[in-house]
């Protein structure tokens, strides 16, 4: 993890994955825009300063494991991938197409550098636990990093390791929870409410920070903070905007998984291309 | 390899494969530190105990979470362990599906799913307890591999090879004491099977997996009693099924008795049934549980009373042996 937080290139990062984001969409004609683009920031700053990983040799026994639970959101990891330089960006365009490693929801034996196979809800956590207590058992340094909807905290699977790597102390797992409030069926409250997060977490012996999950410095301040914690493990509740970026996305749960159409698609990178342009004429 | 006291009455000690399955789990631990144990607070039934108080490094209690037990159990599979995941069938797979679909089997990680207390025999507990649908369930499921085991040494046999494969597998195993039906050489392979009972050109061939094979071998016995010569097969590997020994034996028989402790719909009858209709159509007939739930009582009266037994093997396979004169004559005529 370097040491100077370089928020310009995150920024930059950011954009080009939702670009890639809105592109993928938009040629698969279905998937899920709001998560994806809410989490692009979060997915910059994990593969451009927080991942100690090596793209060149993505199974390399040490790296750090980033485990995807709410797999639905993949599209921003495949964009951060092919950022990175695990696959080329031509490649994220066969994303829910026939023979395409790229699948709907991740899969590992498709893509090994994916660590996991994620999509049904709420086991995510479980498998990042299973992987934070082998790395303990063998003294491994690297570090475990889950990120999960706040939706899907209405599995009970999930609190079901909520409880295991408490008891285990798997202060090496850090857990992060994309608040932003809404669900395929509405607002996550309406559905079915799920405040007070924070204190449910820390009533389950997790140690709980609340971020921006658009700010990088309080995000990589937050991260830091976790490493440093030696008896639990910790969970990162990141408030996001759905649909970040692009005005006629931001804060409407329609766009959870709605297709983004021709037209639509057009808009949303015209919007993001000024970003980029605006930052640069800065 | 067969035990030869196996119709001596005063020689049979009966022992539950379940013991096998923690002495199995025992000694692979001894010699493979990549094993680890993980239980659903069922340490104490599923025998996985004898593993925990050897090495409590490598033994974690889930507590009563047996989703979050099989979900961790892939992850620690992910990192380079091999966990194997012990319950009761009812709970795992039959609360666990879903996460061994995708975490384990589409993953393709080296888990072992272990089934404890299955079928009717199971007793006292009742239908919620007594899992009959579990082969259907985990057949069905692409990249694992089915399992059952017969026996004490069979249990023990069958946690060797499970682990060693590296490969989703789910491992059926009984509480009920059962004869031994096997000694200690017995050896057990993926994809295979052992003739447990050979007669010279035997007229039926049994099959049978888990609690039915010793009540099969009852049942060729009274088969012999009335001139019937009989072939009888332990299926053990369910998933891949041991296509080549099941072939011979019945397509040279011309017909078949399938016995087990399980739904008729999705186990081993389903599985000999497909293999028959795409190579050579035979007589079944299957001795199982016919769409229905168990209940409370004792094993052997439960089985009884589901006609799980070497009486109604019998009766299937004299049946099974005239469908088949008819089929014949009819051919002829």
């Amino acid at each position: 993890m370097p040491l100077t937080l370089d928020t310009s290139l995150l920024e930059e990062k950011a954009n080009n994955i939702r670009i890639s984001v809105i592109k993928m969409l938009v040629a698969a004609k279905s998937g899920h825009p709001g998560g994806s683009l809410g989490l692009a920031d979060l997915f910059s700053l994990l593969y451009f300063n927080t991942l100690n990983h090596d793209p060149e040799d993505p199974m390399w026994s040490e790296r750090d494991r980033l485990i995807l639970s709410n797999g639905h959101v993949v599209p921003v990891r495949y964009a951060a991938m092919a950022e990175a330089g695990y696959i080329t960006h031509s490649k994220l365009l066969t994303l829910r197409k026939l023979g395409s490693i790229l699948q709907g929801h991740p899969e590992r034996t498709k893509l090994p550098a994916l660590e996991t196979t994620s999509g049904p809800l709420g086991s995510g956590l479980g498998q990042a636990s299973g992987i934070a207590l082998g790395a303990k058992m063998d003294n491994k340094r690297f570090r475990v990093y889950c990120v999960t909807s706040d939706g899907e905290h209405q599995e009970g699977n999930h609190w079901e390791s909520v409880m295991f790597a408490a008891k285990y102390k798997l202060s090496n797992l850090t857990l992060f929870v994309d608040r932003n409030f809404i669900q395929i069926g509405g607002r996550t409250e309406d559905v079915m409410p799920l405040e007070p997060l924070r204190e449910k977490y820390l009533s389950f012996n997790w140690n709980v920070i609340s971020s921006d999950g658009h700010d990088f410095l309080q995000l990589s301040n937050a991260i830091a903070k976790a490493r440093s914690e030696y008896l639990r493990p910790t969970v990162i509740i990141c408030h996001t905007v759905p649909g970040k970026g692009v005005s006629f996305m931001e804060g409407r749960h329609e766009w959870h998984g709605k297709a983004v159409g021709e037209e639509d698609g057009k808009r949303a990178i015209k919007e993001l291309s000024k970003i980029i342009k605006k930052k640069k004429n800065d | 390899m067969i035990n030869q006291n196996i119709f001596t009455k005063n020689k049979l000690v009966p022992r539950s494969p379940r013991d096998g399955f923690g002495q199995g789990l025992l000694e692979v631990g001894r010699v493979n530190p990549d094993l680890v144990v993980l239980t659903a607070d069922l340490a104490e039934s599923t025998r996985a105990i004898y593993f925990a108080k050897e090495f409590p490094q490598r033994f974690f209690e889930c507590g009563v979470a047996e989703q979050g037990m099989v979900t961790l159990a892939s992850g620690l599979a992910s990192y380079g362990k091999i966990p194997v995941a012990c319950s009761f069938s009812a709970f795992s797979p039959g609360r666990t599906w879903e996460q061994i679909r995708t975490t384990i089997a589409l993953n393709d990680v080296p888990v072992v799913i272990a089934g404890l207390f299955v079928g009717v025999s199971v007793g006292p507990d009742g239908a919620t307890h007594q899992m009959l649908e579990d082969i259907s369930l985990m057949r069905s499921m692409p990249n694992m591999i089915v399992l059952s085991a017969a026996d004490y040494y069979s249990g023990v046999k069958m946690v060797e090879l499970a682990v060693g494969l590296r490969k989703p597998v789910y491992l059926r195993v009984p509480r009920v004491e059962l004869p031994e039906i096997y000694t200690q050489e017995a050896e057990f392979g993926l994809g295979g099977s052992n003739v447990v009972w050979q007669d010279n050109d035997a007229e039926v061939v049994i099959l049978a997996h888990g609690t039915m094979v010793y009540d099969s071998l009852l049942a060729a016995k009274l088969l012999n009693k009335k001139s019937k010569a009989v072939t009888v097969i332990d299926c053990y590997s369910l998933k891949p099924l041991d296509v080549k020994t099941v072939l011979a034996h019945c397509e040279s028989a011309g017909c078949v008795v399938v016995a087990e402790e399980h739904q008729m719909v999705g186990g081993l009858y389903s599985a000999v049934s497909e293999l028959f209709s795409a190579n050579t159509p035979l007589p079944v007939e299957s001795v199982a549980v016919f769409d229905s739930f168990g209940q409370s009582g004792q094993p052997r009266e439960l089985m009884d009373h589901y006609g799980l037994n070497a009486e109604n093997i019998y009766k299937k396979a004299i049946r099974v042996i005239n469908r088949r004169k008819e089929l014949l004559q009819k051919s002829i005529k």
